[in-house]
């Protein structure tokens, strides 16, 4: 009989790593989902060619591919990362492009009259879309934000692949430990899931919050 | 580090060894998904709650974990219940398995969205349950789900590279071990960037395709 509160340790501590890479990678991923977004819809060209090409080249990469880049050949090149800094680095470049697409998708779903309206009020171009184009805009980006986080939460088990102890990293040290494949494997499946169902719980009450007094304004 | 044109064509027989597994191992897993995600979909259209209920829970639980854990657990667990698979095939599984729940989401839609006037007429000509899905729904909600079908497809593919963990060797696995043998990361991990970057490119075009052929439904 195999005694498990030893293992439970390792594992939660695995999780901490992932709940970790996860939080600083959508934090990443969220600041680059503005920049490359807002940057497709730019006045400028070059602007406009900068924010497509990162979005092109990170969605048509793998996120795999971009990891063991990042990992093996930047610090050929001269840059040393850590392995966290490593994950922190792809996650966070590789789901910013995917959810890029969902901030300017969202900020063209606006209709036409808000702009008018912030024409007529004589706002600036910025001053238009912080005050009355984005937080409009954000409520519609919120649930598939939800789904990018929770790509990037599945994503973050490739980490373990580059040595980070995430919980998939854990999961094998266990099993190398017992001998016991099916204890851990089902176990960090199970944390997966509910990490993944506390996302989508906290994207939708976050949603119910932001949208309240909204009403009638949407269409 | 200096890149090295010699070297380069000195492993490129190596790498095309790797892109023909990751491309059978996409086609299959592609194939095992599409077939999957119809099986999934009707299930949870089941009339019996428990059926629709389990089948349900069980894609969630799927599409909420990562696939790299999901070819863990079948190419780990399965053998200790005496279901020993060979990597790729494990691979195919598990590709299948995973986009077979997203591919279930996208039937579903493509059922939900055939007019009601078309089952009751499939009724009113006296069809039976068998006949009005071969003859009357699945041909007219098949063609419009294609683009997003193929868009996963896409998203398939560039996970392959994960494959690399249970030792199919596919193009990165390849790629890590040239790199391995030389201590020489620059040129292998840039041309398997390069190498999906280039079919990701071919895809998009390939997509905007399929959306003007079988996106628009005629009606």
């Amino acid at each position: 009989m195999i005694d498990w509160s030893g293992y439970l340790d390792l594992i939660l501590q695995g999780a901490l790593v992932t709940i970790k890479l996860t939080l600083m990678g959508s934090v990443l991923a969220l600041i680059m989902a503005f920049l490359a977004g807002l940057g497709r819809l730019s006045r400028f060209f070059a602007v406009r060619a900068l924010a497509t090409a990162y979005i092109e080249f990170f969605r048509g990469t793998s996120i795999f591919v971009q990891l063991f880049w990042a990992y093996f050949v930047l610090p050929m090149l001269g840059f040393e990362l850590t392995p966290l800094q490593a994950g922190v680095l792809a996650l966070g470049l590789n789901v910013g492009a995917y959810a890029a697409e969902v901030v300017r998708g969202a900020v063209q779903s606006i209709g036409k009259e808000q702009y008018e309206a912030c024409t007529a009020l004589n706002l600036g171009r910025w001053q238009g879309m912080r005050h009355v184009i984005l937080p409009q805009a954000f409520l519609v980006m919120l649930p598939t934000f939800g789904n990018n986080a929770i790509e990037l939460l599945k994503a973050t088990s490739v980490v373990s692949l580059i040595s980070l102890a995430d919980l998939t990293f854990q999961a094998q040290v266990v099993r190398a430990q017992t001998g016991n494949t099916l204890v851990p494997f089902a176990a960090i499946l199970i944390i997966y899931f509910v990490l993944a169902m506390l996302i989508s719980w906290g994207t939708r009450s976050l949603e119910r919050r932001l949208s309240r007094g909204l009403d009638g304004v949407r269409v | 580090m200096e890149w090295d044109w010699a070297f380069v064509r000195e492993i490129m027989p190596t790498l095309l060894e790797g892109v023909k597994i990751t491309i059978l191992a996409t086609i299959l897993g592609s194939a095992l998904a599409a077939a999957l995600g119809l099986a999934i979909a009707l299930l949870r259209r089941s009339e019996n709650r428990i059926v629709s209920r389990t089948v349900g829970f069980l894609a969630e639980f799927i599409r909420g974990t990562p696939l790299l854990v999901q070819l863990y657990f079948i190419f780990y667990v399965l053998p200790d219940f005496g279901l020993l698979l060979p990597p790729l095939t494990a691979g195919v599984i598990g590709l299948g398995l995973h986009y077979g729940t997203y591919a279930a989401e996208v039937y579903r839609a493509g059922i939900d969205n055939v007019p009601r006037g078309q089952w009751e007429a499939a009724k009113a000509c006296n069809l039976n349950a068998r006949q009005t899905w071969m003859h009357v729904i699945l041909p007219q909600a098949i063609p419009p789900m294609i683009p997003a079908l193929a868009n996963y497809f896409i998203a398939m593919f560039k996970e392959t590279p994960l494959l690399s963990a249970i030792t199919v060797l596919e193009l990165m696995n390849q790629a890590k071990s040239v790199a391995n043998t030389y201590y020489r990361y620059v040129e292998p991990m840039t041309l398997v960037g390069v190498f999906f970057l280039i079919i990701s490119l071919f895809s998009v075009v390939l997509l905007r395709w399929l959306e003007r052929r079988y996106g628009k439904v005629e009606r």
